[in-house]
């Protein structure tokens, strides 16, 4: 089972490298951007039963390893695009 | 005072404290494997500055989930000391035996430097050869020696004393542009509820002989040595 994890620092700490990046595409012009935060993406393939047990495996694995939740937020999506395509099919 | 220097993959001041402790403190020193749990023979446990695991995910991330650390809780629990330094004090938060967590310098920057310390707390076995309001001067080297904790944790922190040193002026004065990364009240080292676990991102290892400019690193070892004669509290685990 494949799923995606998120890691994201918590609303209201500050995201030095998001400000940084910002300030960068507003240096090639991009002087929109509103806000910008980066984050984390961790793609595990789980052997699980169900997706329900998935998630609750790599909730887990969020709460003691993959996030620190001091600093970051995690969410935890079904990656349904890896799903959908066999084992080596080209995307 | 039986020393253990912890050697995580990635480790690279576990030499450095090794040589003060045998050659400046003369003291037994051993190293210790990231994978060893038998920390029986030890009386303080060093966790030394680095890259573990190449920072992989979280600076600590990796190695405060190692056997070593892992078996940490019960040495520590038996009253043993710990000491992190830098990727240590990384370590020791991401394991949970100090609260908060180090993130990347608000300056975006890799500072290599020396720093000056406000000792706030003279009274931990790391901190008993110095007196309050002192000034220490040690280097730091990291990328990510933010401290950050919530304003509950700060509380807790300040109410119990465990704020053992914040970066200052040479004068002793805690100012913003005497904080080199950006912590939270300039906070650069704090030991745990019971004083037995020291984190602090300088390295009291590289300013230990003269020749390395200079010694103040050293009232560190002397105060953990003071503690062992003075109440022989390790003497009775």
């Amino acid at each position: 089972m494949k799923v995606r994890v998120l890691v994201r620092l918590k609303p209201g700490i500050l995201d030095v490298q998001g400000a940084a990046v910002q300030r960068a595409l507003a240096g090639l012009g991009f002087g929109d951007v509103r806000a910008l935060r980066v984050g984390k993406l961790v793609e595990v393939d789980v052997d699980a039963p169900t997706a329900a047990a998935a998630r609750a495996r790599v909730d887990e694995m969020c709460r003691r390893l993959l996030a620190n939740t001091i600093l970051e937020d995690y969410t935890i999506e079904a990656d349904e695009a890896g799903r959908l395509a066999p084992p080596g099919a080209v995307r | 005072m039986r020393f253990g220097v912890v050697v995580f993959p990635g480790t690279w001041s576990d030499c450095d404290f090794h040589y003060v402790i045998s050659e400046v403190v003369r003291q037994p020193v051993k190293y210790v494997w990231h994978r060893d749990r038998d920390l029986a023979d030890l009386d303080c446990v060093i966790l030394p500055g680095g890259f573990s695991y190449g920072d992989y995910l979280r600076a600590g991330a990796v190695a405060g989930r190692s056997p070593v650390v892992e078996a940490l809780s019960e040495f520590v629990a038996g009253g043993g000391l710990v000491l992190g330094s830098c990727n240590g004090f990384q370590i020791l938060c991401e394991a949970g035996l100090l609260p908060g967590a180090l993130m990347r310098n608000e300056c975006l920057q890799y500072r290599c430097q020396s720093t000056h310390l406000l000792v706030e707390n003279a009274d931990t076995p790391f901190t008993r050869a110095l007196r309050p309001g002192q000034v220490l001067t040690m280097p730091i080297s990291h990328g990510e020696g933010k401290y950050h904790a919530d304003p509950e944790t700060l509380r807790a922190l300040r109410q119990q004393n465990r704020v053992v040193f914040r970066y200052a002026t040479a004068e002793g004065e805690v100012t913003r542009i005497a904080n080199p990364n950006g912590s939270v009240e300039n906070i650069a080292g704090i030991v745990s509820e019971d004083g037995n676990v020291l984190g602090l991102m300088p390295h009291p290892e590289r300013a230990a002989e003269s020749a390395m400019g200079g010694t103040d690193g050293l009232q560190i070892f002397h105060s953990l040595l003071g503690s062992l004669v003075e109440d022989g509290t390790f003497l009775k685990r």
